[in-house]
This record gives structure tokens, C-alpha cells and sequence, in this order.
């Protein structure tokens, strides 16, 4: 009897262990259910999944190129140029092969493939903060200046220089990308406060703390995993993260004041980081979208996400010039922010031909136009931003969804977007590496001391550089 | 000819060629030319002395990636050497039901794979209100936790997600171990009026002595060298804070994302002499060697 009774125990005990581990797995099932939607948002447009895609092309003289993007929304634009390049250029028909890969592993393949000489694609993207890593020793991709020629006059200068080195241009710029700031206008007004009269950062802030005592809700985000507003509050303030002598600085009076300034508007309740630390991001869309945050300080293309993946926000978001520090310094008025330099593997077999169309797909007017059409972007070429048939055409789904037409910000300060001089150093990716994951984290999440954090930086990329 | 491999003296090692040469070829081989890139730098094609490893010395990312290392390496020891052990005896127990369908059910997470349970672990640890590990803890009235953003919770979650996937393989492997301990020796035990407890700590423990240090050696290594739950957690190489960075994933980072593979290869050579020189210290005071000796 005594034996049973231990026998039953003995069951209860591994059974109850047990459960424990099922109860996780039931939740994972559960958890499991919302990852695939997440896939699924993010196949029909994200940044995230891995997906190839074929061109069907009919003839029998086609070059197939391989093409590497990490944005899944680039795909169907580069295939709908390549039709219209097809159509144009029929002794050069290509059929683009379309690879799409999470960022990181993107980069390191390419990386690796680079290093090694075998598996690299025709074509490639590559995110504006790892291109100075593909543009430094023995460089293994094409020099673009011959097939950019015909296009330059109408091009961004700006744009090109981020993706040159030693005068050779190695990436083919998508678009401008200049910051505006995205206010949720349907929430603003509930708690009076209107957009239009924020001019400076101290509006920006005083009109943070009102919405946040009306509603209870966030104003805008603190980033810690990039760093869009800080870099343009940088930028303003003149200052960089290289000092003119080109030594890194991290931890220069403008940085700590803008990392400063910031830090007092997350004190004030109103302002919080946001999930994922950024607004461009899975996590951060579906807050956007419900509410709790009202303003987003995003570069233009920005635009792409709200259709996309905000949609409760239709008709609600208007676009606005970003805040200055002081509206009558002339400072700059916005900067432009992320990027993608389309690159040609130089050893590939087709790499003219591939140079040839991507320079068409990127940079011919009809790229332009379509860049705006389809992707939703500021393009480079600005003589398309005052073109009002494209950027006011009723039918466009950009146009549809934001509250005021979206090039009227950008018209604004068309004369006056600035950058960063760090942008196209080498050390800028191991510099954005340590800002997205250790400073801004530091200050923003840990509550650790501004000129600290920044020190310890400093100390960090230093040692890193010697 | 024949004399050639009927030879006695030549038989043995004509066996151990096949190993020999595996060993030569994709051990020796990759870690000799490591430590010649160690003193190089080879984007630039430049043999730097002894530069790389002065680097590493006041590397502060790569102190932390050898302390969050060893930090999890010593939880997982803790955690997942007498927890497998005690179940282990539990479903060695004549009284257990159904032995084989416990040892089945706590053997499956080992076989689903990292990059799947890494990404469902994610999302359980997610900092919205609505992600699993929140809504548990608000059942005991806590506020929503940024899991994966500090330092103490990020080790918790990689604990789970260790202990959730490997203790049914340290059960099996103990499992072995005590059902080779012949019956007899429990029996006479009893007899002699040993209790349970008893019977465990004086026959089972010494006993299975050899299975706890094989399954401490691999632990040690195992521990030490972990990438790839980390990378699946962060998703990426790249963690707050750098809380979920080991000593491999900074190899990644330097050798793979920064292209700087000579400092990959010391970060790479460190990590070799850190778990030997832990691994011959465990050994020689589990008397591993002392065996070998007689």
C-alpha cells in the first residue's frame, strides 16, 4: 500500500515537472501563432524574411542577374523597372533574380562572399551605415561613375558622395531621405495642441508635456536602437561624431548637450523609448498604430511604413518640417538619414551590363517617378519633388493616406538638408554599433550618467580603433 | 606486400590513420594557421606582432563577452548537472510509471532546433504588455519587464531556454549511467538497512561519477562556447548593452561583421586556452587523470 501511495507521488512529481515544461510549449504554440502574422507582415513588405524572387522574362538572349536586398519592398520595384529596361532595351533583356535576406545576414554573407571571392551576387543593397566597410582595403565592388554619368546632373550630389571613395562612386542612391517629423494630428488636436506652431525643440518639448497631461499618453519617442532625431538635433547643433582634425569624438560639449536635452524631455514624462528603441521597427509599428505615441521624427521614407503597416492611421498623420535648435541661425533645417547604396560586385561576369541597368532602374527619371510611386520616397531627383501632377496625384496611396500632401514639407526645406560627416568615415559602423547598442541604452534605459556614458564610449571605440 | 599488413607493429597504426588524419587536417590544420592570423592583420594583409592580443587585454566589449560567458556557463553547470541527476533517479526508480514516455516527452525540446525555440523564446520574453513571461508575472500582480533589455533578466531568459532544451539530454546520459550500476549493490544495501537517500548518495553518486564528468566537460565547453541561442534571442549578434554577447559571438563580430579577422583569431585563441586550462583543472580534481596514471 505504502508503495503505491509513493508510486502515485512519484507520477505527480514527474507529471507535474512535466507540465511545467509544457506550459511553455503550449504558450509557444500560442506566441507561435502571432510570430507567423508577424512573418507574414513582414513577407508582404518588411525588413525581415527571406524570400527569392524570379522575373519571368520570355526570349531566348535574357542575363539573369542575382540580386541581394534586405528590404523586402525594393524587390518589386527593382522587377518593375527591369520590365520597363526590357521593354526599352530589347538586344539587353535581364531577368533579375531577387534574394531577400534579414539585415545582419545580408551583410555578413556579402561580407564573407567578398572575402573569399565565391557566392557573391550580380547586384547588391547595402545599408548606408555598413557601406564604409565595403569601401575600405582591397575594395571588391564596381566603380559606378561611368554609368552614373548621364544621369548626374539631375542627382543629389549629396547622396552620391555618401556611397564615394577617392572620387569613385560605389553605391547608387535610392533616395534623399530627409527627416521630417510625422504627427498623429487626430490625437494632437484631442488635446489642443497644434502641430503648426511647433518651430523649435523647446515647442516641441512644452507641447510634449501638454499632450502627455491631456492624455496620459507618450508624445514621441527616445531611440535607443538608432539614431535618427539625435543625429539631426547633432547636425543642427553643428556638431558630429568626428572632430575636424578627424579624430573620433564621441564625447564632444554638442553631443552631450543634445543626449542631454533629450534626456530632460524623457524626464518629463512625456517622452519614453518605445519597443524595439526605434520607430522603424515590428515591435514599434504596432504602438504607432494603436496610439501610444503620437509623433515620429523619421526620415521621409518613413511614408512607406505608415501605408504599409500603420494603417489605422489613414488620413490621421500629417508631414511636417522637423524642429530647430533656433529659427533664426540658419541651421540646417534636416538631414538625411538612412540610405541604400545599390552596389555591382565588381568579379561578377555581367557586372557592366548589371551597372548599366541599375544605373536606369536607379537613377533615369522614370526610376525617380516610380521611386515616389511605389516605394513612397523623397527620390534623389529633386526636380520630381515639385512636379506637382506626380506628388499630388490623387490616386497615389501616399498621397491618399497622409493628411496634408507630403512633398509640402519637403519643399520647405528642399534648400537646406544637411548631413553628417561621419556618414561615409570607416569607423562609422562600429560607431553606430556602439550607439545603438550600448551608449544611447546606457542613458536611456540604464539611467546612467549623460558625459558618462558618453566617456565610456568613447574609451570603447578608441581601444577599438588603435 | 603482405608482410607489409600482416605486420603487427604497422596493423595499429594503419587504424588510427583514418582519425589521425581527420585530426590533422580539421583540427590541428584550422588552429595552426589561426594562430598565424592571430598576429596578422588581414585586410591589410600585415603581420602585426603581437598587437591583436594587446588589444584584447584592455578590450572592455571583450572582458564583458568572457565574464557573460563564464556567467552562464557556471548557471547552466549549476542548473543543469543535479536537476537531470535527481530526475534521472526518479525515472530509474522501479515505482515510476511509464518511464518511457517522461524520458520521451523531456528529450523532445533537444530535438527541435535553436534558430525555432530561440525565436519563439523571444517572443515569449518581449517587453509588450501582452508577451507571455508579462502576462505570468502580472498574475502575481508585477508590473510588464523589458526582458531582453537588462542584464539580470536577459541571463534568466537564456537560462530557460538552456535549461528548457537541455535537460532531458543530461537526463539520458545519466539515465545510462545509473542503469549500469548493477542491481545487486542496491539489493545488499537494502538489506543491510540503507534508506533511500542513502541508497543515492553512497551507491548511485559515486557510481555514476564517470558520466558526471564527461557530462561536466561538455557543459563547461558547451557553456563557454555558446552563440547561437544568444544570437537567436537578440535576434542578431547585436544585444543591449551587449548583455547576450559571448566569447563566440564577439569572434563573429569582429571576424564576420568587422572584417577583422587576425583580432578574430586571438579573440578565438583565448577561448581555446580558457576552456582547456578550466577543463584540465576539472579533470585533475575529479581524478580523471589519476586513473590514467595506474
Amino acid at each position: 500500500m505504502k508503495k503505491k501511495v509513493l508510486a502515485v507521488l512519484l507520477s505527480v512529481t514527474m507529471t507535474a515537472a512535466m507540465l511545467a515544461g509544457c506550459g511553455s510549449k503550449t504558450a509557444s504554440n500560442e506566441t507561435g501563432a502571432d510570430a507567423s502574422k508577424e512573418t507574414a507582415e513582414e513577407s508582404s513588405g518588411g525588413t525581415g524574411t527571406a524570400g527569392t524572387t524570379e522575373m519571368e522574362v520570355e526570349g531566348d538572349d535574357v542575363t539573369t542577374l542575382n540580386v541581394w536586398t534586405f528590404i523586402e519592398l525594393h524587390q518589386q520595384f527593382y522587377t518593375d523597372m527591369a520590365e520597363k529596361w526590357n521593354a526599352e532595351n530589347p538586344d539587353k533583356k535581364v531577368k533579375l533574380v531577387l534574394s531577400n535576406m534579414q539585415y545582419d545576414d545580408m551583410h555578413n554573407k556579402l561580407s564573407l562572399a567578398l572575402e573569399s571571392g565565391e557566392g557573391a551576387p550580380d547586384i547588391v543593397d547595402i545599408e548606408l551605415g555598413k557601406f564604409p566597410a565595403f569601401i575600405t582595403g582591397t575594395i571588391g565592388l564596381r566603380d559606378l561613375s561611368d554609368v552614373i554619368a548621364p544621369y548626374k546632373d539631375n542627382v543629389v550630389q549629396s547622396r552620391l558622395d555618401i556611397y564615394s571613395k577617392d572620387g569613385k562612386v560605389y553605391g547608387l542612391p535610392t533616395h534623399v531621405g530627409a527627416t521630417v517629423a510625422f504627427y498623429n494630428t487626430e490625437q494632437l488636436e484631442a488635446a489642443d495642441v497644434n502641430y503648426e506652431d511647433i518651430k523649435t525643440w523647446d515647442d516641441f518639448k512644452e507641447a510634449g508635456v501638454k499632450y502627455y497631461e491631456a492624455t496620459g499618453k507618450y508624445f514621441a519617442a527616445v531611440e535607443t536602437s538608432a539614431q535618427w532625431m539625435v543625429n539631426l538635433m547633432l547636425a543642427q547643433k553643428g556638431g558630429d561624431y568626428i572632430d575636424e582634425s578627424g579624430n573620433l569624438a564621441v564625447n564632444s560639449d554638442a553631443m552631450v548637450d543634445v543626449l542631454t536635452y533629450i534626456k530632460e524631455m524623457q524626464d518629463t514624462g512625456a517622452f519614453a523609448t518605445v519597443p524595439g528603441g526605434q520607430p522603424d521597427n515590428d515591435e514599434a509599428y504596432g504602438v504607432y498604430n494603436s496610439g501610444d505615441y503620437a509623433v515620429q521624427i523619421m526620415p521621409f521614407w518613413q511614408t512607406s511604413r505608415f501605408v504599409n503597416y500603420m494603417t489605422d492611421l489613414d488620413g490621421k498623420v500629417a508631414i511636417a518640417p522637423t524642429p530647430v535648435w533656433d529659427t533664426t541661425d540658419g541651421e540646417y533645417a534636416s538631414i538625411g538619414g538612412g540610405g541604400t547604396g545599390t552596389a555591382i560586385v565588381a568579379s561578377g561576369p555581367n557586372a557592366d551590363l548589371a551597372a548599366e541597368v541599375m544605373a536606369y532602374i536607379k537613377l533615369s527619371e522614370t526610376a525617380n517617378e516610380q521611386v515616389w510611386n511605389v516605394l513612397g520616397f523623397d527620390p534623389v531627383n529633386t526636380s520630381v519633388w515639385s512636379d506637382t501632377a506626380l506628388t499630388e496625384n490623387p490616386d497615389n496611396q501616399y498621397v491618399k493616406f497622409f493628411k496634408n500632401p507630403p512633398f509640402d514639407a519637403l519643399n520647405q526645406i528642399k534648400d537646406n538638408i544637411g548631413s553628417l560627416g561621419a556618414l561615409n568615415d570607416e569607423r562609422w559602423p562600429s560607431i553606430n554599433n556602439e550607439f545603438c547598442n550600448v551608449t544611447l541604452n546606457n542613458i536611456y534605459e540604464n539611467g546612467m550618467d549623460v558625459k558618462e556614458a558618453l566617456d565610456e564610449s568613447q574609451a570603447n571605440l578608441e581601444n577599438e580603433f588603435q | 606486400m603482405k608482410k607489409f599488413f600482416y605486420s603487427q607493429k604497422i596493423a595499429p597504426y594503419v587504424f588510427i590513420l583514418p582519425f589521425a588524419v581527420t585530426f590533422l587536417l580539421f583540427w590541428i590544420g584550422p588552429i595552426a594557421n589561426g594562430a598565424l592570423l592571430s598576429f596578422q592583420d588581414v585586410l591589410k594583409d600585415q603581420w602585426v606582432g603581437f598587437k591583436n592580443y594587446q588589444r584584447l587585454l584592455t578590450d572592455k566589449i571583450f572582458l564583458k563577452a568572457v565574464w557573460n560567458s563564464l556567467k552562464y556557463m557556471f548557471g547552466t553547470l549549476v542548473l543543469l548537472i543535479p536537476f537531470p541527476m535527481l530526475f534521472a533517479s526518479l525515472l530509474n526508480s522501479k515505482l515510476m510509471k511509464k518511464p518511457g514516455f517522461f524520458k520521451s516527452i523531456y528529450f523532445l525540446p533537444a530535438l527541435t532546433s535553436v534558430v525555432v525555440a530561440g525565436t519563439i523564446f523571444r517572443l515569449m520574453f518581449g517587453e509588450l504588455e501582452s508577451s507571455l513571461a508579462n502576462r505570468v508575472i502580472s498574475l502575481f500582480g508585477l508590473a510588464p519587464v523589458k526582458w531582453l533589455k537588462g542584464a539580470g533578466t536577459g541571463y534568466f531568459a537564456l537560462l530557460v531556454l538552456a535549461c528548457w532544451r537541455w535537460t532531458g539530454v543530461n537526463i539520458l546520459y545519466f539515465l545510462a549511467g545509473l542503469q549500469s550500476i548493477p542491481k545487486e549493490l542496491y539489493e545488499s544495501a537494502a538489506i543491510d538497512g540503507a534508506g533511500k537517500w542513502k541508497l543515492f548518495t553512497k551507491i548511485s553518486f559515486p557510481l555514476v561519477k564517470p558520466t558526471t564528468v564527461y557530462v561536466l566537460t561538455i557543459s563547461i565547453y558547451a557553456g563557454l562556447s555558446m552563440f547561437l541561442e544568444s544570437y537567436m534571442l537578440w535576434r542578431g549578434n547585436n544585444s543591449p548593452n551587449n548583455i547576450g554577447l559571448t566569447i563566440v559571438g564577439y569572434l563573429y563580430r569582429q571576424g564576420i561583421e568587422k572584417r577583422a579577422m587576425g583580432y578574430a583569431c586571438a579573440v578565438g585563441l583565448v577561448l581555446l586556452a580558457v576552456v582547456m586550462i578550466i577543463n584540465l583543472i576539472q579533470l585533475k580534481v575529479t581524478g580523471t587523470f589519476d586513473k590514467e596514471a595506474k
